[in-house]
């Protein structure tokens, strides 16, 4: 196979808006003779689903959730960039790609982040317009703040709760949608199958949760913004039923899926605080702007947050500000997130576990007093309380990394459209801006540049070629995609064995977070994959889901996803064992600098790396799509 | 810590329900409510026995996924937060605590703990936006609004939806909810030239989905997870009587002045 990912010819900031130009459109007439299916409603889905609507789709879109406004967009905390430059501070749509391509440790294509940056102002501009109450400064005008990875202060924020203030944006505009009859909503409503037909997306075979009915829906085109697979290590920030499935079932359709094994690991986030722990919960990283990391000179056991504050200055070493003096506790997540871990495994770490490292506010509040703390982070502060029973006003926060965000996703081109013609993949769910590692506040981004402004114009291209005619559902395709559910959910129900399934996804997760975490090597990944081997042939063995298939099934749902993240796991592995590099949050142990820093191998491992699903208990074939840089340099990163 | 709990169990819409009791040792003070129920349902599976099942997703108090009614308050006892941010360590050992779904006419029970809110998807279609098209908007800083406004709108807009309101309200009345999003927007300048349309569809889309009227026992503020205040409802009001007033529909103004 070989992959194009139809970059268009022209310099790099020329590329959108010639391609824009260049490519095919539907006739305002008959834009309405075109269904097209959109799997998700968070960012990306719902902004994607409104856009085509207004232009005059029809759309039918989906969501597991109960309504299409709780999709985990909702949970992001900090902000969305913009190279607005509003602050006059040197920002430029230049300096915003090129800190993109730089916090991505040089693992994405320059076209594609290009024109995220290009678009992202835009984004601001739509979101105002739909009256999301972004922060002002007294003058009235739009205030922003500094994230990581970034020496300018491009980020957007609605207080601690921007993702929820531009999903709403968002389901505000499908609201409008589904009103006029455009937008047909299905919610509590899961996407299990992908039909093809004659190598085009036609249509998906979904569930209906609360009946368990299964149904075929056809239409021109399908869109996937089904969000990432974080969950595969079953403790993440993701929310509890965020899932791979819908992309998994794509990729075993014939989509390929690539560079599986970049997750984000987030530096500050709630420790976990025993075996009961369901997920994890974040503290923006926007925290990292005024709290200062630190852990105790010599490692002290079992310290905690109140004996802490009676530590002298000269005994506590904040570890990022001495090792990266010029961006200090605001490096990039993955270089926070390892030296985290690293003081953990000196044995400095903090906390009953040991395995966390100390945020602390106490200078800030001391320079710019309680109130200013109070204003910018006040929610958060309350939420670490609520959760921790610690006051964060008092005493230092304590933090540790957890699995947040996946750069892999289903492999796309230019146009956002997988290798499957007519099937798109939009926002987290595809690979394409973040290479090896994502900044701060850029996947709020990148999720509505793709809905917003990408695919409008790129699906028309695909449209205008297609005939009107739609496949009727009792065709061939979609009976087999049916019955292929219904005998995989039989399967699952008639185990009748002995371990739940949520058993069986914490000792995944536990597998995964051992040897794919935050460091991995060789022979542990080779461990790691035989395990998982093993722990999927028990699943599928001893595992017990009560109830049946003709009712709300909150068992047999969570069953159906953890099967498809004991095959995405492995996957994972694989991409991960070939990667003998490496860069931004894939950290192999055996390539690293002298001081312990990612050390990446250009010339063996600058390509893009897409899988290919061969069949049951095959070996999935890897596809190479080589990175091309013409416009920034290839440099080892340095924060120091 | 030791708990009995009574929880209500109901198979589908058409069953009549109950309480259930059940009995749970071991629990840590630092388990939130949700994970509480995880541990029950895992042993409940483990014998065989069908989990409690309840809405819940992101466990962080902003999807308004989940929400029970836990010993007669909506998100149990304690103020501003969701159920999932409710811990263990607010109970004391050996409670009996009773968990039951919304109760609320516009908001029936599709299985124990889950409920269908899709009315209030119901109300935001009819009104709850601005209607404009992506594209073609002015710069973001075309329009300075003052922080009061913007701040006062963030408070209206930081509502997650739950439902918590009109699970408290004696009259199921979902004014809070309603008022929330149409003081967001009427506050902002972008709303503003829909005001009155927004405010008068909404409310009649919550009216025809059934939900109660307002008689200000200010439950829904008491119970409300983000503390959305009642000072919504006032706006809200005022919006409301303003466009009937002088509504773009006029057989809608003259029944004011009837009336």
């Amino acid at each position: 196979m070989n992959l194009d990912a139809k970059i268009p010819e022209g310099p790099l900031v020329e590329k959108w808006t010639r391609h824009k130009f260049n490519i095919k459109l539907v006739n305002p007439a008959n834009k309405r003779k075109y269904d097209i299916i959109v799997i998700g409603t968070g960012l990306a889905g719902a902004s994607a689903a409104a856009s085509l609507a207004e232009l005059g789709y029809n759309i039918k879109s989906f969501c597991f959730q109960d309504s299409p406004r709780r999709a985990h967009s909702i949970a992001a905390q900090g902000g969305i960039n913009a190279s607005k430059n509003y602050q006059n501070d040197g920002d430029s749509d230049y300096r915003l790609f090129y800190d993109t391509i730089k916090g991505g440790d040089y693992r994405s294509r320059e076209a594609n982040v290009y024109r995220l940056a290009e678009v992202s102002s835009s984004i601001i501009d739509q979101c105002v317009a739909q009256g999301v109450p972004f922060a002002r400064e007294y003058g009235g005008l739009l205030d922003n703040r500094s994230f990581g990875g970034a020496q300018v202060s491009r980020t957007f924020y609605a207080r601690g709760q921007t993702g929820q203030q531009l999903l709403l944006g968002a389901y505000s505009a499908i609201s409008r949608q589904i009103a006029n009859g455009m937008v047909q909503i299905f919610p509590r409503t899961e996407m299990l199958d992908l039909v093809v037909v004659d190598g085009q997306a036609r249509g998906v075979v979904v569930r209906d949760l609360v009946t368990g009915k299964i149904e075929s829906h056809s239409s021109h085109a399908v869109i996937l913004a089904t969000g990432g697979y974080g969950n595969v290590f079953y403790l993440s920030t993701n929310a509890m039923a965020s899932n791979a499935t819908a992309a998994w079932r794509a990729h075993k359709r014939g989509a390929l899926f690539a560079n599986p094994c970049f997750t984000q690991i987030h530096p500050t986030c709630i420790p976990v605080s025993g075996e009961h722990q369901s997920k994890l919960t974040l503290m923006s990283e926007s925290l990292r702007n005024d709290g200062r990391i630190w852990v105790p000179k010599k490692g002290i056991k079992g310290l905690t947050a109140k004996d802490a504050v009676h530590i002298p200055e000269e005994e506590r070493d904040y570890f990022l500000e001495r090792r990266y003096p010029s961006f200090g506790n605001l490096v990039p997540r993955d270089v926070a997130s390892r030296n985290a871990k690293m003081m953990c495994d000196e044995g400095r770490g903090v906390g009953a576990t040991g395995l966390a490292v100390f945020l602390d506010f106490a200078d800030t509040i001391q320079r710019d007093g309680r109130d200013m703390i109070e204003q910018k982070y006040g929610n958060l502060f309350d939420m670490y309380k609520q959760i921790t029973a610690d006051d964060p006003y008092d005493v230092p926060m304590m933090i540790y990394p957890a699995v947040h965000y996946t750069m892999g996703g289903l492999w796309v081109d230019y146009n956002l459209m997988t290798n499957i013609n007519g099937l798109y993949a939009l926002g987290e769910c595809n690979f394409s801006d973040h290479g090896a590692n994502r900044l701060g506040a850029s996947a709020l981004m990148q999720g509505l540049a793709d809905g917003y402004f990408v695919i409008p114009y790129t699906i028309g291209d695909y449209l205008a070629g297609m005939p009107y005619e739609k496949i009727p559902v009792d065709y061939e395709a979609f009976q087999l995609a049916e019955k292929n559910v219904k005998d995989r959910i039989e399967n699952l129900l008639k185990i009748n064995g002995n371990r739940t399934v949520d058993d069986f996804h914490k000792e995944l997760g536990k597998i995964m977070w051992d040897y794919c975490g935050m460091a991995r090597n060789e022979e542990g990944l080779r461990h790691a994959k035989q395990e998982v081997i093993r722990l999927r042939d028990e699943f599928w063995k001893d595992l017990k889901v009560t109830g049946t298939n003709d009712e709300l099934n909150m068992s047999l749902e969570k069953a159906n996803r953890v099967a498809d993240f004991f095959e995405l796991g492995e996957l994972m592995i694989d991409d991960a064992l070939q990667r003998r590099e490496s860069c931004g949050g894939h950290f192999r142990e055996e390539s690293q600098t002298e001081e312990g820093e990612a050390l990446r191998i250009d010339d063996e491992f600058s390509f893009v790396a897409a899988w290919n699903f061969t069949g049951k208990d095959q070996p999935e074939e890897l596809i190479k799509e080589e990175l091309v840089f013409e416009n920034v340099k290839l440099t080892q990163r340095s924060y120091k | 810590m030791y708990f009995k709990l009574k929880i209500w169990r109901q198979k589908s819409p058409e069953d009549k329900g109950g309480f259930q009791s059940y009995e749970l040792d071991d629990v840590s003070p630092d388990m939130s409510f949700l994970e509480m129920i995880d541990v029950l349902n895992e042993s409940l599976e483990r014998k065989g026995g069908e989990p409690v099942h309840f809405d819940h997703d992101c466990r962080e108090g902003i999807c308004g996924t989940c929400g029970m009614f836990i010993n007669g308050r909506p998100h149990g006892p304690q103020r501003g937060i969701a159920t999932c941010q409710l811990h263990m360590r607010s109970f004391n050992d050996g409670d009996t605590i009773t968990i039951e779904p919304w109760r609320a006419r516009s908001f029936p029970v599709i299985k124990d703990l889950v409920v269908d809110r899709s009315a209030f998807d119901r109300i935001i279609q009819a009104g709850g936006f601005v209607s404009v098209s992506t594209g073609g908007v002015p710069d973001a800083n075309e329009i300075p609004i003052s922080t009061s406004i913007a701040n006062e709108a963030m408070d209206a807009a930081s509502c997650i939806g739950c439902g918590a309101c009109v699970a408290a309200c004696k009259n199921a009345s979902a004014m809070l909810f309603v008022a929330a999003k149409i003081s967001q927007l009427a506050l902002l300048p972008q709303g503003k030239i829909e005001a009155k349309t927004r405010a008068e569809n909404m409310v009649e889309q919550m009216d025809k989905e059934g939900f109660g009227t307002c008689t200000n026992t200010e439950a829904c503020e008491a119970e409300c997870p983000k503390e959305i205040g009642l000072v919504h409802i006032a706006r809200m009001n005022r919006e409301y009587y303003f466009a009937k007033q002088s509504s773009e529909s006029l057989s809608e103004r003259e029944k004011v002045h009837e009336g």
